[in-house]
């Protein structure tokens, strides 16, 4: 009979698909508070919006590569790293992801891409310098957890209700100055603007927090899924604390055009503290070393004749 | 993995898939009596080590379990990947015998949970003119294949498919050829 280390977290997952539920409510509700308020155009925002939704989901592999000016290598160009993720995707068991290099000294890895089969995995040539091959390997194992899981679909999902949002309120704007001109007899639909406007920017706002807040929990469980992969959480945290400790000290203009990216990084590569915890997509150093930390603990237990330590009964 | 697992993010590790180990002697005799090549008597098991105490504890278990028979002993190292090999000789003429070794180092792993750390296991076959044959197992696909290197990181593409013709009637053959992977320098081939 097959023995397993894994432990479930379930406060992560509960805590995680609340937040997907406050997500796809706020995304109905937008919808019905836009229907009522502007029952003529709610339709076409709706659908436009949701085609870019779409758009940047079904092309995330090249459009993030592009953005990161990274180039996919093939096996001949980088047989090291190409040879870790064959034995990482043979353990995982799953499809072997295309592999991009970016030449930028920014210390960081991404993946991207609509599914696992159509997926991408690109570091940069500063981390391939920074970091030792077993540190490297935590963190293409982290990068392969994203795959797997589909995270580049989720946080699409997620950000949905934002970008319809958006559209919304900038629709409903144009709205209120034409639209308002032309029938200046009647103020309901001058009115109805307005309240879309309102409900947008509601949403909107919501919206940016919780998806943060979502991109966080999916970082502590691709950190989690990766580190059983490789079975050396420590080599992922080493490599996290070094990363996260030498991007603070990296100059601002490297780091600004970045920006656009930090969703999918490993770590993100802007460092500065104001609301920090609401608004980062990252999880704090510290909560993913604490995370790493019980999975060391986990693999390092005797199964069998050895006394538990309290609290991790099976 | 399941729709929610990928949803809630939380993949758990793919466990190993043993049995079709045992079907290892059957392939043999087809690969002596139609290819020419008789087995090496070798065979190593790679896996990735787990830190901590446990892990140290398991993999010197099974190290002592296989250095119990006469034979000689089991030798350990580790590939610039840093994937551990264990490899065990036995009698060429007993393949049964290699199993059961192979298959000791496996079950001991994953009784002690370490199941998923485990990637691959070969068993090396060598013919008359001296061409060194590796039939490489994916713990997890459970699949086989077959790996002929020659000098200079190259490798015999052509046998390895003549290879696969063979054995798929004995053994379950990876068919994506993607995952054929190489593994230069493997102690055991």
């Amino acid at each position: 009979m097959a023995r397993t280390r894994f432990i479930k977290d379930t406060g992560l997952t509960a805590r995680m698909t609340l937040v997907m539920f406050l997500l796809g409510a706020l995304f109905v509700a937008l919808i019905v508070g836009l229907m009522y308020a502007l029952p003529n155009y709610a339709f076409i925002i709706g659908i436009i919006g949701l085609g870019i939704v779409w758009f940047q989901w079904y092309n995330s592999d090249t459009l993030a590569l592009k953005a990161m000016r990274a180039r996919v290598v093939t096996p001949e160009e980088a047989p090291e790293l190409h040879g870790m993720i064959d034995r990482l995707c043979a353990m995982a068991d799953m499809p072997k992801p295309r592999v991009g290099i970016s030449y930028t000294d920014l210390p960081n890895a991404f993946a991207t891409g609509r599914s696992p089969h159509r997926a991408a995995v690109c570091v940069t040539t500063g981390i391939l310098d920074r970091l030792t091959t077993e540190e490297l390997e935590g963190v293409l194992a982290h990068e392969l957890s994203h795959v797997a899981h589909r995270d580049v679909l989720v946080m699409t999902l997620a950000s949905s209700a934002g970008i319809v949002a958006g559209m919304a309120t900038r629709g409903a704007q144009y709205g209120a100055i034409f639209g308002g001109r032309r029938s200046d007899n009647n103020g309901a639909g001058a009115f109805g603007f307005l309240i879309a406007i309102v409900v947008s920017l509601v949403v909107y706002a919501i919206s940016f927090f919780l998806t943060r807040l979502l991109s966080r929990y999916r970082e502590l469980s691709a950190d989690r899924a990766g580190a059983y992969l490789t079975q050396k959480p420590s080599a992922l945290a080493s490599a996290l604390t070094k990363i996260t400790g030498e991007i603070a000290a990296i100059p601002n203009r490297d780091l600004r055009s970045a920006q656009s990216m930090n969703a999918f990084f490993i770590a993100p590569a802007i460092s500065g503290a104001t609301m920090q915890t609401l608004t980062s997509t990252h999880p704090s150093l510290e909560q993913r070393l604490e995370q790493l930390a019980k999975v060391a603990a986990e693999l390092g237990r005797p199964l069998d004749g050895g006394f538990p330590p309290p609290g991790l009964d099976r | 993995m399941s729709f929610w697992d990928s949803v809630l993010g939380r993949r758990k590790p793919v466990q190993a898939k043993l049995d079709a180990l045992f079907a290892l002697p059957g392939a043999a005799i087809t690969l002596q009596t139609a290819a020419g090549f008789t087995p090496t008597g070798v065979g190593s098991v790679c896996y990735r080590e787990a830190e901590g105490a446990a892990f140290a504890q398991t993999q010197a278990d099974v190290v002592a379990l296989l250095d119990a028979d006469e034979g000689p002993d089991v030798e350990r190292s580790v590939d610039e990947f840093g994937f551990t090999w264990l490899v065990t000789r036995q009698d060429p003429s007993d393949m049964a015998a290699l199993v059961t070794d192979l298959h000791a180092v496996n079950t001991t792993l994953e009784a002690q949970g370490f199941g998923p750390g485990l990637l691959c296991s070969l068993v090396g076959f060598t013919d008359a003119s001296g061409r060194r044959l590796g039939l490489v197992y994916l713990y997890k696909q459970g699949t086989f294949y077959p790996f002929v290197p020659l000098d200079g990181q190259r490798r015999d593409n052509v046998l390895e498919i003549q290879v696969r013709d063979l054995l798929t009637n004995e053994l379950p053959v990876e068919p994506q050829l993607q995952r054929w992977m190489p593994v230069w320098g493997a102690p055991g081939l």
